[in-house]
């Protein structure tokens, strides 16, 4: 009765396999791109800050995942967050805590539609989250068709230009001035996210029901678990989440345009799926996708510090990750039913 | 109202599924401190109205009662019944097997900290103490699925009684436990029942009927045959009366005639197979038109070892001959070419695809077996369906029903159907009349014995040593996941064979 509290088993393998897998291809890069500037600590702050929106997006699409279910909307909402945060700025004259708040709640409310119709008509997650997608996308358009920069809120601009200096790890640059590496807010904000997300599905019942229906969705409502409100209110979350993160990648870009954040709801879907979220439901954890977001920016980064090669490695090598990956946890998917 | 004494009744039930009348004002009264069994073949309407008590099913018609309230109660889910007092712990294990054991109980009401956060710490130390409490040696931090079939459903059940609950219902709680779980099982549900908690228990099994309920009510066809005190309804007449006619006799189809056929030639011949793990390595001969029955108790490898032949746990040592001929099986495809079929115990997780239609579900060997590429004429699909349809008497609607719209034991004829249609000369049946109805049982026993007399060689495995002993050539005895011993027929009594899975009298 008495064991060790942490046992490995397959599932935290998996998790293990990843972190170590980032630790290793970091190190690698800090060898091999030394001369590069690779190993300093800016480099790896910068694969945060230009990935905080991701973060907050893959924490909701765990969670959406872990009930068995995908959300492929993800990408087009930011695009249309970010499109509303600059018309909202820039031509109708809104002030941005006000946008923000707005966004969030277009959030909530887009969750809701589409949770709404996944937990309560029983409809496929793929195919009402792709309808959502084709909508966030056509309103961004609708919203305005072209590319506008955020140039006029001060408080905005303020929020993307803040630098939160580190006291620690400074280098001399070129005219021996100390710099010091930085986060921006944005990454606090995913940081917390993340931590959050974490509490709450570990220590709440929310959180667990999550598991619980990706395990089993007949013994969950059997067992007499509100399976469909969940459902409904997992979806408003991810979607709750993805703005968060919308306004995280728009105090990046700062601009809105109807071809921003393409593809990135795949982006979140191999993050978790790296960091051990299975398809399938009911196993994952909020920092594996976490360290899959990281392991996704590291590629990237390794690849434009490269500098000869184009950007489209970065996409083949998450691709080869992704088969290692998928192999991986049918292999242990595998030892697990031997044992039995 | 409800009488004095009652803790549940239930009147006037109907309940319509698509070309099937499920309950036709169907009924059931429950005392105090009683076990009551609910007894009746397979589409009877007891797993249906078990559904409707707890308010999974919403039923057309009818009130149900319970004490404590005044008019007639709405369940609108399960856990709506809970908090009303019903608890139910179904044939399945219907757990989560990705969460821990303490989850799997407490999930939905956890201990909560003063955040409202739930207490894990409080929460594994509630959920050690009621398996100490059940004499369960489980750690309850461990992920359900680390455990097997039986454990999870004695957790099931550990659930349902830690919720105290005015009635608790058990829909076949017994079919995956060995004797010494249901024991243990009794011995939990006589407790409950000294603590005014009334039980309503559905079983296949009629010992268990007598050994631990009070009353008994039968369903036949989706009504109510009768509500009964157990002393009044001796054996016979409750199977009477769930079969609706008089008992045809289960001893009348033990074969006649000589059982010896060592003398035909032999069909199976494996030697040292084993599978790591699961089953050490073994030898076994089949000979033509025998049925060897595989005994032993839950867990000694009953199914191991079946497994090892037919290829579905590849075998890693020994070598295997079929009809006289050396082969090597990597598996489940090669054994079918072999003309092996196995019809497997799990028949919810391996067996049954319930989405397909009993046609599709028939025709899935015939068709894995040609290989994907012969497309098999619809009008052949049809006629191939049709004659297992009648040749099982499979109760259906009609031939394109969805396999999960049927009850239980049809289930099972249907897949039994499917390995039939491929003609095998052997075939692995494991545990073929678990959870099926006493009429079903008789049907399949006679089918086994009718397929021997063809020529046919089968493995049966059953849990019922009189199942066993109605049917089999020969028996070999399995423990602690090897082969022990085999028994020859004129050996074969309940006692020997019991003997010989205990283990015990090596002396004698």
């Amino acid at each position: 009765m008495k064991k060790t509290k942490t046992r490995i088993n397959g599932n935290n393998m998996l998790l293990l396999i990843t972190i170590v897998l980032f630790v290793v291809m970091y190190i690698g890069g800090c060898i091999v791109y030394a001369d590069k500037g690779f190993a300093r600590l800016q480099t790896f702050f910068n694969i945060l800050i230009n990935n905080a929106g991701l973060i907050c997006i893959a924490s909701g699409m765990t969670c959406v995942m872990l009930t068995g279910g995908i959300d492929i909307s993800v990408g087009s909402l930011v695009a249309m967050d970010c499109m509303i945060l600059a018309a909202g700025i820039e031509q109708w004259g809104w002030s941005s805590p006000a946008l923000m708040l707005f966004i969030l709640l277009v959030g909530v409310v887009f969750g809701f539609v589409q949770g709404f119709c996944i937990a309560y008509l029983d409809i496929q997650p793929f195919i009402v989250t792709m309808a959502g997608m084709f909508f966030a996308r056509g309103m961004t358009a609708v919203i305005s068709t072209q590319q506008i920069s955020i140039v006029s809120d001060k408080l905005f601009t303020t929020l993307a230009g803040f630098q939160l200096k580190m006291p620690f790890g400074g280098t001399l640059n070129r005219k021996g001035i100390m710099q010091f590496p930085y986060l921006r807010v944005t990454v606090i904000v995913a940081l917390v996210v993340v931590v959050l997300v974490f509490l709450m599905l570990r220590y709440t019942r929310f959180g667990r029901s999550i598991y619980a229906i990706g395990g089993n969705q007949q013994s969950a409502t059997l067992m007499g678990l509100d399976v469909k409100k969940t459902k409904l209110k997992v979806y408003m979350l991810a979607s709750f989440l993805t703005s968060i993160g919308g306004i995280c990648y728009c105090l990046n870009t700062m601009a809105g345009t109807t071809q921003q954040a393409l593809g990135l709801e795949m982006n979140a879907i191999s993050s978790a799926v790296i960091g051990g979220t299975l398809l399938t439901g009911g196993v994952g954890n909020v920092f594996g996708s976490l360290v899959g977001v990281l392991i996704n920016g590291t590629i990237s980064t390794l690849v434009q510090t490269n500098g000869k090669l184009i950007s489209s490695w970065s996409n083949i090598i998450t691709a080869i990750l992704l088969c290692f990956f998928i192999v991986l946890q049918s292999i242990f998917a595998r030892i697990k039913d031997s044992k039995k | 109202m409800l009488e004095a004494g009652v803790v549940l009744k239930a009147q006037g039930i109907c309940m319509t599924f698509p070309g099937v009348k499920a309950l036709d004002n169907a009924g059931l009264t429950l005392k105090k401190g009683e076990i009551r069994a609910l007894m009746g073949e397979n589409g009877a309407g007891k797993s249906t109205m078990i559904k409707c008590l707890t308010g999974v099913n919403k039923f057309e018609a009818g009130e149900i009662y319970l004490e404590g309230f005044d008019g007639p109660i709405v369940n609108k889910d399960t856990m709506d019944a809970q908090q009303k007092g019903i608890a139910t712990v179904y044939q399945e294990v219907n757990l989560c097997p990705n969460l821990s054991v303490a989850e799997n109980l407490y999930i939905g009401r956890e201990p909560l900290t003063k955040l409202g956060t739930v207490n894990r710490k409080a929460m594994n130390k509630k959920a050690a103490a009621l398996m100490k409490e059940l004499e369960l040696d489980v750690d309850v931090t461990k992920n359900l699925e680390d455990y097997s079939l039986a454990l999870q459903q004695m957790v099931a059940i550990a659930r349902a009684v830690d919720m105290d609950s005015k009635v608790l219902i058990l829909d076949e709680p017994t079919s995956s436990l060995d004797d010494r779980e249901v024991e243990k099982l009794f011995s939990m549900m006589r407790k409950l029942k000294a603590k005014g908690v009334g039980i309503i228990f559905v079983t296949h099994f009629l010992e268990q009927v007598y050994a631990v309920c009070d009353g008994i009510t039968v369903f036949r066809n989706g009504h109510l045959v009768g509500e009964y005190e157990v002393e009044e309804l001796p054996r016979v007449k409750l199977v009477a009366a769930m079969m609706g006619k008089d008992f045809d006799d289960l001893a009348s189809i033990k074969k006649e005639g000589s059982g010896d056929k060592r003398n035909e030639p032999l069909v199976i011949e494996a030697k040292g197979l084993s599978h790591a793990g699961t089953i050490k390595p073994f030898d076994l001969d089949i000979h033509k038109g025998e049925v060897i029955g595989l005994t032993g108790l839950l867990g000694s490898g009953r199914s191991e070892l079946a497994r090892a032949i037919y290829g579905a746990d590849r075998a890693q040592t020994g070598t295997l001959k079929v009809n006289g001929k050396e082969v090597k099986i990597k598996n489940p495809i090669d054994a079918m070419n072999l003309g092996m079929g196995l019809l497997p115990d799990d028949r919810k997780a391996e067996g049954i695809i319930a989405d397909l239609s009993v046609r599709e579900n028939i025709i899935l060997a015939v068709q894995a077996k040609l290989g994907i590429l012969h497309r098999i004429p619809m009008a052949k699909q049809c006629e191939i369906a049709d004659k297992f349809i009648e040749l099982l008497q499979i109760k259906t609607a009609s031939r394109e029903t969805l396999v999960k719209q049927l009850s239980g034991g049809n289930q099972q004829k249907v897949i039994l159907a499917r390995w039939l249609a491929t003609d095998p000369d052997f075939l692995i049946l494991d545990e073929p009349t678990r959870g099926i109805d006493i009429g079903t049982k008789t049907e399949i026993q006679k089918l086994v014995l009718k397929l021997a007399d063809e020529g046919k060689s089968l493995i049966f495995i059953s849990s019922e040593i009189e199942e066993m002993l109605r049917t089999c050539n020969r028996m070999a005895v399995l423990r602690d996941g090897a082969k022990v011993g085999e028994i020859e027929e004129h050996d074969m009594n309940q006692m020997n064979v019991m003997k010989a899975i205990a283990g015990g009298d090596r002396n004698e």
